[in-house]
């Protein structure tokens, strides 16, 4: 036992996200925490909306703003619970023993949050279209996950860095959402732009293509945000 | 070679100090036993030790590497059984070590050589959560052998085993392993047994640094008041 261990220096990052992925997955499909929760908070704001807006049907604008709201607001179900198994089953101490990156937890939890949005997305577009949406949804599908694709990614690190920043604090409920919506505005913006026209009742128009630089960028300065401070969110 | 070794050092939780102006040395292979009444500061050294909390004050060498500048360097060294056994409920207890294993680049066959040897493994795939305290902790004491770390870090390790499964994490953390030991115990006969060195501690402050052959059972008693 007095013998250095075979990994004082550590496994790849790669390895390691690997690892933190596959046990984020495992838990979540054990637990069942997230994305039902998401889902069925998503399907019950639309049957909320198809009442409130008292119209059976929606396209354009309105379309788009319902189905960005409700897809943002589902999203902080997963952004509050990102880091709340750790913290309460000491998950966050065991992955500071190790010799191993910190960033290597911002991406697989980024990578969690991004396959619970597709998740989310593969039943709350759908349930849209059938209880909402005016126009059919065929065509305008590859604009429309082109769209999602680039908001996930942008959604993923701001949720990952506020869902880190906010675990810590007694009010994490109250936190993460307050910090992540203002924050997640730009997505909001870009994301309802986009698919506004995607939507409209005479047919899909085309991508904006600003628009999709826009989601775009926000993606790579945010994503380098997330990656300079994380360390410093996990130090004591 | 001095394995630990602390000068003035401080840490505080908000106003309260956990720690103040804790001294000492601990030469490669040897066991400290840390003694004091709830609250001294036991648990606290130890998570500073193990690169879990920085220190406010004073310097801190562990393995020859200054903390928290170099705490990189030690982490795969260190083993650290805390209060929390650091354990997923929901994954089995194979789970759980497999995955610890991953992030310490160790490979498969030591988990299940270490499921065997503290005898669990008929319910090595059952969650944790359905396992008795003693199980999850001789799991914890698994987990942070893992990587067959120079330095443990024992915050109250036989807590909740009973006599058998003592005798079989005991040649994981005991003195057979030759690893330098610092030990918290509720058993203080038994951490002063196996000492080379203990440290008392009442209110964050060194009340008594010494050889154990200097403590009877009057002064031990007298060290929880």
């Amino acid at each position: 036992m007095s013998a250095p261990g075979p990994t004082a220096a550590g496994p790849s990052t790669a390895s390691v996200v690997f690892a933190l992925l596959r046990k984020e997955l495992r838990v979540e499909l054990r637990t069942l925490e997230s994305v039902p929760a998401m889902s069925l908070l998503a399907v019950t704001t639309f049957v909320l909306f198809h009442f409130g807006l008292n119209r059976g049907r929606v396209d354009g604008d309105l379309a788009a703003g319902v189905l960005w709201v409700t897809l943002l607001f589902a999203s902080m179900l997963a952004i509050n619970r990102l880091f709340v198994a750790d913290l309460e089953q000491g998950g966050f101490d065991g992955f500071l023993l190790a010799p191993v990156s910190r960033s290597a937890l911002l991406l697989a939890k980024a990578a969690a949050l991004g396959v619970y949005l597709v998740a989310l997305e593969l039943v709350a577009v759908p349930a849209f279209a059938l209880l909402l949406l005016g126009p059919s949804i065929g065509g305008a599908l590859p604009g429309l996950v082109a769209s999602l694709a680039l908001a996930d990614l942008g959604i993923a690190a701001v949720g990952t860095l506020v869902a880190a920043l906010a675990v810590r604090t007694r009010a994490r409920d109250l936190i993460g959402p307050l910090v992540a919506l203002p924050l997640l505005i730009p997505v909001l913006l870009s994301g309802a732009r986009l698919s506004a026209p995607l939507l409209a009742g005479g047919g899909p128009g085309p991508l904006a293509g600003r628009w999709l630089a826009t989601l775009a960028l926000y993606d790579l300065v945010f994503g380098l945000i997330a990656y300079a401070v994380f360390d410093f969110l996990l130090e004591d | 070679m001095a394995a630990i070794e602390i000068a003035g050092l401080a840490r505080h939780y908000g106003e309260r100090a956990a720690l103040d102006g804790v001294s000492l040395d601990l030469d490669a292979g040897q066991t400290l036993a840390v003694l004091g009444p709830n609250g001294a500061g036991k648990s606290t050294l130890l998570r500073v030790l193990g690169t879990l909390l920085r220190p406010h004050r004073g310097t801190v060498r562990v393995l020859g590497r200054s903390l928290p500048e170099h705490a990189y360097a030690v982490r795969g060294r260190i083993g650290f059984v805390g209060h929390d056994a650091l354990l997923y409920r929901e994954l089995s207890g194979q789970e759980n070590l497999l995955f610890y294993a991953r992030l310490y680049g160790v490979g498969p066959e030591r988990v299940r050589e270490l499921i065997e040897t503290v005898g669990l493994g008929p319910r090595a795939g059952d969650p944790v959560r359905t396992l008795s305290r003693g199980m999850v902790q001789r799991l914890a004491v698994c987990r942070a052998v893992l990587h067959r770390p120079e330095l443990l870090l024992l915050d109250e390790p036989l807590a909740h085993l009973d006599p058998a499964a003592l005798e079989l994490v005991a040649p994981l953390i005991g003195p057979p392993t030759g690893c330098t030991r610092v030990l918290t115990s509720h058993d203080p006969a038994r951490a002063l047994e196996e000492a080379d060195l203990v440290l008392a501690l009442r209110g964050g402050r060194v009340i008594l640094l010494d050889r154990p052959g200097i403590l009877d059972a009057a002064g031990v008693r007298e060290l929880y008041r």
